[in-house]
């Protein structure tokens, strides 16, 4: 007596559900590949959201206004809470926060290069939000529909809380780039810097990334790098002529026949060069994680003790 | 598990009066009190709820994913527990 499920083999099945667009959940059986492969994506995902808090906290302290920190206070505490959904979601998959975190600090696990980028004028808070979190969006709406529940889920909270990111941001710039002359040739000093290394945030070319095609077929990737950084063009090149900035990129025009913009060629070594650790700011980002952590281990003892202890004197009493 | 690393909860935040407890995600924190202050500060920055509920991940029994099939299966031939199952003469109304 053969049933449909003998015949096809456990990885086939798994391919039927992810085919018929249905969820996979924590205990559901899943091809090791896949694990890996999630594991990878959602810690460094994770990585990311706790590193880029470090670009703008360099700026909490000479935000221009109280309404301006306030802003900036409410969206880094934002991405501290964008880390803890996404490490959340990757501990059901059977990692551990510690193993993810010693893996961060090891540099065995990457984070997005683009935290690399130091932030050096006020006009980069605006670019962080409007252009960083503008791509950050891009890539995260298709996964509020990827095809591991508590991935998707995460991301489904993190969207509704990103889009404020963003709007601040092109808030920031839009300000500036109605004041003075000073303020708007600091907008567009900093959307010349931000350009191309936000473009790098969407991944290397199709050609160029093995793994895309694999993350098509599971669904955990439903656009390819290549199709979002096109849509990213798309969407920007209108709202920077909104603000009266220049892209940095001569080739930028729009193609009648294509319906989308053209666009140069990014700099494919810079960005291995600051994947493999060597851009402006990896050391020093690094470096600040590690100290955030080792400073924090006492906080972490004192609360593990004085649970203990409370435990203990509510046993006594009982 | 590592002796450093603070046992896991599960978070349920009620989003209104009258609404249930809804799973929301997980979170770490060395007690119960700790866990709900996380909660609040991870969970419900935006008014997302009036009412927080956390539960030691390992105090969660859940069903078999393997099993499924055999003990859910059984509710799928049963319409008749359904209203839609009953024809009712277009004459008769209020039902």
């Amino acid at each position: 007596m053969e049933t449909l499920e003998q015949v096809l083999t456990p990885e086939e099945q798994f391919q039927a559900r992810i085919d018929a667009d249905v969820r996979i959940e924590p205990k559901d059986w899943m091809p090791e590949a896949y694990r890996k492969t999630l594991i990878r994506q959602i810690s460094q995902h994770a990585h990311s959201e706790l590193v880029g808090m470090l670009p703008e906290g360099n700026w909490i302290t000479r935000a221009p206004s109280l309404k301006r920190k306030s802003i900036l206070l409410a969206k880094v505490q934002d991405e501290a809470g964008h880390g803890l959904y996404l490490y959340s979601a990757a501990e059901t998959l059977g990692t551990t926060r510690d193993q993810m975190l010693a893996d961060l600090h090891s540099g065995k696990a990457k984070y997005s290069s683009i935290f690399n980028y130091p932030t050096l004028s006020w006009a980069d808070m605006g670019c962080v939000g409007w252009l960083v979190d503008g791509a950050a969006i891009l890539n995260q709406v298709p996964l509020c529909r990827t095809s591991y529940g508590p991935y998707a889920r995460a991301m489904v909270r993190v969207c509704k809380e990103e889009s404020f990111h963003q709007r601040q941001g092109f808030e920031i710039m839009q300000t500036l780039c109605e004041g003075a002359p000073e303020q708007k040739a600091m907008a567009q000093e900093a959307l010349n810097r931000w350009w191309w290394p936000t473009l790098m945030m969407f991944g290397p070319k199709d050609a160029d990334s093995p793994n895309t095609e694999q993350s098509m077929k599971w669904r955990i990737k439903r656009f390819t790098n290549d199709e979002l950084r096109q849509k990213f063009v798309d969407m920007m090149v209108p709202q920077a002529e909104f603000l009266g900035l220049t892209v940095p990129d001569e080739k930028v025009k729009w193609n009648e026949e294509r319906q989308a913009y053209d666009f140069g060629e990014v700099n494919w070594d810079e960005f291995w060069a600051v994947v493999k650790g060597n851009g402006l700011c990896n050391q020093e980002r690094l470096q600040a994680r590690v100290s955030a952590h080792e400073e924090g281990a006492w906080v972490r003892e004192a609360a593990n003790a004085h649970a203990a202890k409370r435990a203990a004197r509510e046993a006594v009493a009982a | 598990m590592n002796q450093s690393e603070w046992p896991l909860w599960e978070v349920f935040i009620r989003s209104k009066q009258g609404l249930d407890h809804k799973h929301v995600g997980s979170l770490h924190a060395a007690d119960a009190t700790m866990a709900v202050q996380n909660a609040r500060d991870v969970y419900t920055r935006r008014l997302e709820g009036v009412s927080i509920w956390v539960v030691e991940s390992k105090h969660i029994h859940a069903s078999n994913p393997d099993d499924s099939e055999a003990f859910f299966d059984p509710a799928a031939d049963k319409v008749y527990r359904h209203p839609t199952f009953y024809e009712v003469p277009d004459s008769i109304k209020h039902m």
